[in-house]
């Protein structure tokens, strides 16, 4: 499979490689893919308190897209509100690393990491937001 | 040393130069050996024809045959084709179940799958987890109406040795044709088609340092083992397979034999000293595991599966050398590999599989320069794999709820 320049250097150069405390403040991550399918990203942003994503890490298991996919998404998200990192599509990241159909697949996962890792973040936050008034009426 | 390495002798094998030298002499004018050995009526096809017999007792010496069992076909899925259709199709009175195993090359696979469009039933036979057919399975699968029986001697992925004698024995006392497709085999393992009791086997010139687009079918004599050809014309090999017959790849498969009936013993003792080479040079690596039986298997194949590194992205870090993921038949599509889910593998370590196969021109320089490149390449993968991470902190992956997509 001839892989585009832009998935060779993503893929050799990945960037943002690592990972956050999951239970950190202001950290969301999320894991989609499954071993069995031969792709899994886990992709976490750390949000500050102007809701803006400043900070983004990765770790794929799967083929050189998968791998360019998250990698690049990483470097998308980052300085982006949660809406407008919402509205990052598969079809960009798939232009933008010009994916073979065979390897449509790995953008959408990647588009279904951000989404998870949003969902994430917004889960801890409303959680310890209940934590926040409970405290604040006892 | 040059870069990338060939480590894909499976897929197939250089021609060996003298092969090379042989075969130029068929082809240029000078020696007059050019001819069209069907040609009766003048030297240049008596020289030809000459060429051609010789070269087929050098392919029916290597498996204990006589010449005139040999047919020249294209190549070994052609002999798949015409030894399990020709045999299917000339017995169908008789019965028509099939066995063979899931592990086979997709040359008997689908041929199968035709025959039972064509109202042939099949059973596909699951081998144990080393990748070998158990003899009682075998013999419980042959009914009555049981035709034939198509297994292979050497796996192509994995690299596996059946034990062909004793399926022989077996298949003869149960009066069931046997067909054995030796494409991987020849030049490696010693093949008896008289001890082993083989009615029809499928053989490549490629895979044994011959040339590409030549292979052949023994076809038993005594007993006679009947078949219907495939294609039809000029009643060429007996009738069983019409087409002038290309003399430089016939020249080419029978001097590639000819060398491998030769040289195997030394070779294979060559190629085993690099494989141990290569298997104690990544025996440091934690989670790897070497798919098939370590002892009944080729010294030429290691398949090896690398836990939580995805294969493809393993071959592209591995981009100096030249391996293969699975089958080469099947790499571009993104299903894990039918032959390690069929051995029970389970999905992720036959996504993360590679198959290494040297052969007659690797050297140990390279497979030094090899097991560097798999440590340094495999550590950053894995730094970049959230499911060595997970295995590192003590997750059990298996328990994990997974988002299949």
């Amino acid at each position: 499979m001839a892989y585009s320049d832009k998935v060779i250097d993503h893929y050799e150069h990945p960037r943002n490689v690592g990972a956050f405390e999951k239970e950190e403040e202001g950290v969301g991550t999320g894991m989609v893919g499954a071993p069995a399918c031969g792709d899994v990203m886990r992709l976490q942003i750390k949000v500050n308190d102007d809701g803006v994503i400043e900070d983004a890490k990765f770790k794929t298991y799967g083929c050189g897209s998968a791998i360019a996919s998250s990698s690049l998404v990483t470097e998308m998200v980052k300085g982006k509100t949660l809406e407008e990192a919402q509205e990052i599509k598969n079809k960009d990241i798939a232009e933008e690393l010009a994916l073979p159909p065979v390897k449509i697949h790995c953008s959408v996962l990647a588009e279904d990491a951000i989404k998870a890792a949003v969902e994430d973040y917004n889960k801890h936050r409303d959680e310890a937001g209940e934590g926040d008034s409970e405290r604040q009426s006892a | 040393m040059k870069t990338p390495i060939y480590l894909d002798y499976a897929a197939t094998t250089p021609t060996d130069p003298r092969v090379a030298k042989e075969m130029c002499r068929y082809l240029t004018p000078e020696d007059g050996l050019f001819g069209n050995p069907a040609s009766r009526s003048h030297a240049f096809g008596w020289k030809a024809e000459e060429a051609v017999e010789a070269a087929r007792k050098n392919v029916a010496d290597l498996i204990g045959a006589s010449p005139k069992e040999i047919v020249w076909t294209s190549g070994a899925t052609e002999s798949d084709n015409l030894a399990i259709k020709g045999a299917a199709h000339f017995h169908q009175k008789k019965g028509k179940h099939i066995v063979t195993c899931k592990t086979e090359h997709k040359a008997v696979l689908d041929t199968c799958r035709q025959l039972e469009r064509d109202g042939f039933e099949v059973t596909y036979l699951v081998p144990e987890e080393n990748g070998l057919v158990d003899l009682d399975k075998l013999a419980a699968a042959i009914r009555d109406d049981t035709i034939l029986v198509s297994l292979m001697h050497v796996n192509n992925e994995m690299g596996v040795i059946q034990d062909m004698a004793a399926i022989g024995k077996l298949t003869r006392e149960r009066k069931v044709l046997l067909h054995v497709d030796a494409a991987q085999s020849a030049g490696k393992v010693p093949i008896d088609v008289e001890a082993m009791n083989i009615d029809m086997l499928s053989l490549s010139g490629h895979k044994a340092y011959g040339p590409k687009g030549i292979g052949a079918l023994y076809v038993r004599r005594k007993p006679r083992v009947r078949i219907e050809a495939l294609i039809h014309g000029g009643g060429h090999e007996r009738g069983l397979r019409s087409g002038t017959l290309p003399t430089h790849q016939i020249v080419g498969m029978g001097e590639a034999l000819r060398i491998a009936r030769e040289e195997m013993a030394a070779e294979n003792e060559r190629v085993r000293m690099l494989r141990d080479r290569f298997l104690d040079g990544i025996s440091d690596i934690e989670a790897v595991y070497v798919n098939g039986d370590l002892e009944h298997r080729v010294p030429h194949n290691l398949n090896i599966s690398f836990a939580y590194v995805e294969g493809e992205s393993l071959m592209m870090a591995l981009k100096d050398l030249a391996v293969s993921s699975g089958s080469a038949c099947t790499s571009a599509s993104l299903e894990p590999s039918y032959v390690l889910r069929a051995i029970g593998r389970d999905d992720e370590l036959a996504h993360s599989s590679i198959r290494f196969s040297m052969g007659r021109f690797t050297t140990e320089e390279e497979i030094d320069y090899a097991v560097r490149l798999i440590h340094e390449k495999l550590d950053k993968l894995r730094e970049l794999s959230p499911l060595w991470e997970m295995y590192k902190e003590g997750v059990d992956l298996s328990k994990v709820q997974w988002s299949a997509h």
